[in-house]
Order: C-alpha cells, then sequence, then structure tokens
C-alpha cells in the first residue's frame, strides 16, 4: 500500500486499488495456486489496477504520465528496501504534525496497519461512521494541502519523530484497554521495529520498541485467571517474557552505550531494571529512583513525579514519598489517588486510604483496573474503624457502576 | 506549484507592549528581508497588510437587491491583518515560509492550500 501511495500520489487511488487486487487474489490463488510472491503479486497487481482506472479519466492521463515520468528511475533496484522506504514515508505523511492526533493514529492503524475502518472505530471506541469521516477529513487534507511523502530531513528529524512515536505509543496503550486489544499491541510493536529497522541512528525509536517489549514481556502475568489485575508486586515472574526481556535489554544495553538518552530509553532502562529482579524486594530501587530523577529532568510532568515519589518510596519510605505526592495537581487522575492510598496504606492510615482509593475507583476506566481499585476500597476498610461497605456503596454510586 | 494562503490574524484592541522606535526598524528590517528572500527563491506571490476590520465593508445579496452595510462580515475578536500568497513544492516548504513569517511578526500564522485550478 505504501508503494502504491507513492506511486500515486493519492491515497483514495492506492485504497481501491489494492482491494481489486485482493478480490482478484480471492478468486484466482484457489484456482491457480498461491503466487511464488504473494506480496508482490499484490503489488503489481494493485499497481496494473489503478494504472487501468487512470487511463479510464482524462484527468488520470495526465496525472498518470507524470507519474510515470516521476517514478521512471524507481522501478529498478532493491524492490523490498524500496517498499520499506515506501513504509518510512508513509509513516511520517501519517503522523504530520498538521494532523490531528486521532487523526494520526487512525491514519497509522488503516494505512500501516492495515486495519480496516470498523477495527480501527471499536479501537478507539468511536462509531464507524465517525472513524471513516475523520479517515476522509485527514486523506483529504494530504491531499488537499499536500502534505509530502518524504521522510523529514536531518533537521526536521527530531520535531517529526515525536509525534510518529507518540502515536505508536498511544496504538500500545490503546491496546491495553480496549477488546481487540492483542492486534494493537502487537501492531505498535511491528511498527516500532520496522522503524528503528529503517532508522538504526535514532535512539529514541530503540528506546521506544525496548519500552514496547519490555511492558509486553509482562503481559501474562498482568492478569489473574479470573480476569482481576496483578500489580507488579505480585506478579509471578515466572509468567514474564523471557524472549522479549533479553531483546528488550540488549536494546537498552545498546542504547547505554550510544548515549544519547532520552525520555523513552529511560522509561526502558527503568523496565529493564524490574526485569532483572527476581522479586520486589530484589528489585535494585535505588537505581530506578536514579533514573527517575533522570527521567524527571527530561520530561518533568506531574505523572513522572508520581512515579517518582512511588520509587522513592521504596528507597526512603512511604513517609517521604506522601510528602511529594501532597504537592503534585493531578486531582483528576486516577493513579493519583491510588498512589496516595498505598502510601497511606502503609503509614497505617486505613481509614484515609480507603477514601483514597475510593476516589481512585471513582476515577479508572471502567473494567479491570476499577474493580481492582474497588477491591482494595474493601480490603483496607477492613482493617479501618469506619465500616467499608459505606464507602464502597458510596464510590459505586458516584461512579455510576452500581448494579441494583 | 501548490499555493497557500499565509494569513495573519489581529486581535482587536489586543493591548500590546508599545514598540520602541528601534524595535519597530528593526521588525521592519526583519519583514523587508524576509520578503526578499521570498522574492529571490520565487514562492512570493502576493503580500497586503490590511487595515483594522472597522475599515471593511460588506456588500450582499438581499431580496434580489445588493445592499452595502459597515463590515466586517463575521462579527469576531480576530479579523485578518495581512496575507502572503506564496508558491511551495508542499506543505513542509509553506511551513518553513510561515515559521519565518511567525518569528518576525511574533503573532501565528494560518497556512490554508489553495484548491488546485491547473490539475497539478
Amino acid at each position: 500500500m505504501a508503494t502504491l501511495i507513492r506511486i500515486f500520489g493519492d491515497i483514495d487511488t492506492a485504497e481501491d486499488a489494492v482491494q481489486e487486487a485482493f478480490a482478484l487474489a480471492l478468486r484466482k490463488w484457489p484456482v491457480d495456486g498461491l503466487p511464488p510472491n504473494p506480496g508482490g503479486w499484490i503489488t503489481t497487481t494493485a499497481r496494473n489496477r489503478a494504472i487501468d482506472h487512470l487511463r479510464r479519466e482524462a484527468r488520470g492521463r495526465e496525472l498518470l504520465a507524470q507519474r510515470l515520468i516521476e517514478r521512471a528511475d524507481d522501478a529498478s533496484g532493491e524492490e523490498v528496501g524500496a517498499v520499506q522506504d515506501d513504509r518510512l514515508r508513509l509513516m511520517f505523511t501519517c503522523c504530520h504534525p498538521a494532523l490531528s492526533t486521532e487523526a494520526q493514529i487512525g491514519l497509522t492503524l488503516r494505512l500501516l496497519g492495515g486495519l480496516t475502518t470498523a477495527e480501527v472505530a471499536r479501537a478507539f471506541l468511536v462509531a464507524e461512521p465517525t472513524m471513516a469521516k475523520r479517515l476522509i477529513r485527514a486523506k483529504h487534507k494530504i491531499k488537499a494541502a499536500h502534505i509530502p511523502y518524504r521522510v523529514p530531513s536531518e533537521a526536521e528529524l527530531p520535531e517529526r519523530l515525536r509525534p510518529v512515536l507518540a502515536v505508536l505509543y498511544l496504538i500500545y496503550n490503546a491496546g491495553t484497554g480496549g477488546p481487540s486489544g492483542d492486534g494493537l499491541r502487537q501492531e505498535a510493536i511491528r511498527l516500532a521495529r520496522a522503524i528503528s529497522r529503517l532508522m538504526p541512528d535514532e535512539a529514541e525509536v530503540a528506546g521506544l520498541l525496548a519500552l514496547l517489549l519490555m511492558t509486553e514481556s509482562r503481559w501474562a502475568a498482568r492478569f489473574a485467571p479470573d480476569g482481576s489485575l496483578v500489580l507488579l508486586r505480585d506478579q509471578d515472574r515466572a509468567l514474564w517474557d523471557r524472549t522479549m526481556i533479553a531483546e528488550g535489554q540488549a536494546i537498552v544495553r545498546a542504547c547505554l552505550r550510544r548515549n544519547r538518552p532520552g525520555p523513552y530509553q529511560i522509561q526502558a532502562a527503568i523496565n529493564a531494571v524490574h526485569a532483572d529482579a527476581a522479586s520486589i524486594e530484589a528489585t535494585d530501587w535505588g537505581q530506578i529512583l536514579a533514573l527517575y530523577d533522570q527521567l524527571l529532568a527530561a520530561s518533568p510532568t506531574a505523572v513522572v513525579a508520581l512515579n517518582r515519589a512511588i520509587a522513592l518510596a521504596e528507597v526512603r519510605g512511604p513517609d517521604a514519598a506522601l510528602a511529594l505526592v501532597d504537592e503534585l495537581d493531578l486531582e483528576d487522575y486516577h493513579l493519583f489517588h491510588a498512589a496516595r492510598a498505598d502510601l497511606l496504606r502503609r503509614l497505617g492510615r486505613p481509614t484515609d486510604a480507603a477514601r483514597a482509593y475510593a476516589r481512585a475507583a471513582d476515577l479508572a476506566p471502567s473494567g479491570a483496573e476499577r474493580a481492582f481499585l474497588l477491591g482494595r476500597v474493601d480490603e483496607v476498610g477492613s482493617t479501618a474503624n469506619e465500616p467499608s461497605e459505606a464507602l464502597r456503596n458510596q464510590s459505586e454510586r458516584a461512579s455510576g457502576t452500581r448494579t441494583p | 506549484m501548490p499555493r497557500y494562503l499565509l494569513s495573519v490574524h489581529t486581535v482587536d484592541g489586543e493591548a500590546r507592549e508599545p514598540m520602541t522606535d528601534e524595535q519597530m526598524q528593526r521588525s521592519w528590517r526583519e519583514i523587508q528581508a524576509l520578503e526578499a528572500e521570498m522574492k529571490s527563491s520565487g514562492a512570493w506571490v502576493f503580500s497586503a497588510r490590511l487595515h483594522d476590520a472597522d475599515t471593511a465593508t460588506v456588500v450582499r445579496v438581499s431580496n434580489g437587491e445588493v445592499v452595502t452595510t459597515d463590515g466586517p462580515f463575521v462579527e469576531a475578536k480576530e479579523h485578518l491583518g495581512g496575507f502572503y500568497i506564496i508558491e511551495a513544492a508542499d506543505l513542509d516548504a509553506a511551513l518553513g515560509w510561515a515559521s519565518k513569517v511567525t518569528r518576525v511578526i511574533s503573532a501565528p500564522i494560518e497556512v490554508w492550500p489553495f484548491v488546485d485550478t491547473a490539475g497539478g
């Protein structure tokens, strides 16, 4: 698809042609057998189809002649390399800063991830017509405003790479909640892998890939058999995927040697330290805290400060951590209240802890995370004087999840 | 070659730090230099600065008659204060010029593509 978009300079033409080529393949392959290079067959067939279409239109004839002249020199040479370059170019087009983040994500999944519009819509919990409209508008803008298919120059790269990495990270994170999650997470990793292969000199691209691999390595341990959430400290580390960890750690080591740190690399390094430890107690929290110091300097946000405070609790105790957490302005962030609750619990203040868990549950997205937090309200509340049932009910009423 | 409108919006009655003569002259020189650069690279098509919005007049057809009223057409706080029309290879090139303009005039620039009329 990326190749065809480059050749025709038009997403719709390419999409239609690919669809036709697949339809033809469905008819032909069962009869004639699989061609030796199915991917190449689709590209060639789609290209020929698109050329047929363009020939039929007067406007198309002009466009076609122009494209063929412009691209004549591209036909030979390393086909595979050219296809890879096309994908990279398209990634930068899809994630052009002139497009909204929603459009960037949608286009990336649709054009590079090969998801259908319905699948993209499902992943982001919007109606299919809404997503279809969003994609049409974005494609129209690419065409009307002449957003180029080009890998940005060295000078532009830092600014242009940022949304690309952010989109992949968002796609991965969308896969940790939505119903079609597995596919999204794998797609994010696949694209991150593809980009890191194409841009081996970009440390943050490698950092993102390592971060995604390290996060994904713990996926099987994140949920109990009944579907409830398991915290890092309680996870069965035997379930962690050692192959992914080894790959992620190798990337982190290469990043350290390169010594051009950035937020994704540092987060990957933090995860690498966790992966090294046999248990939560055996974790090198001093090193994790040092990495969080570095991360906070690189991206000084309240969420990073919160995570740093959680690490600090392991090094200097919950008291010092709570003092830091209470200074943060994250009133609407459920993990802020969850972190406070955990610190209050450890400080022997179960009533305050239960209240904070209840607030966290109110704000949490529905599903495993909220269920987990509501469970903690009960658990902590039962050690307090105040009846936890009252808090739990209050919380469920507030969040509208109470069933009659 | 695609054409783009780079429009500069000004806010009515916006209290701006008054510029000293020296600052004004420097800003003027920078704008002149930038326009010269646009012209020598072939990007410049046209540019203009507009009077305040209360100097605008609107004509429209109402009940078959052309009616003239005091403008502007859109009652808003922000109005078009000036614009460039440029030719650029693609949006990135247009954004490159817009970045230079916004640096010099310290106001946001809106970059609008023209509808292609020549089919290219």
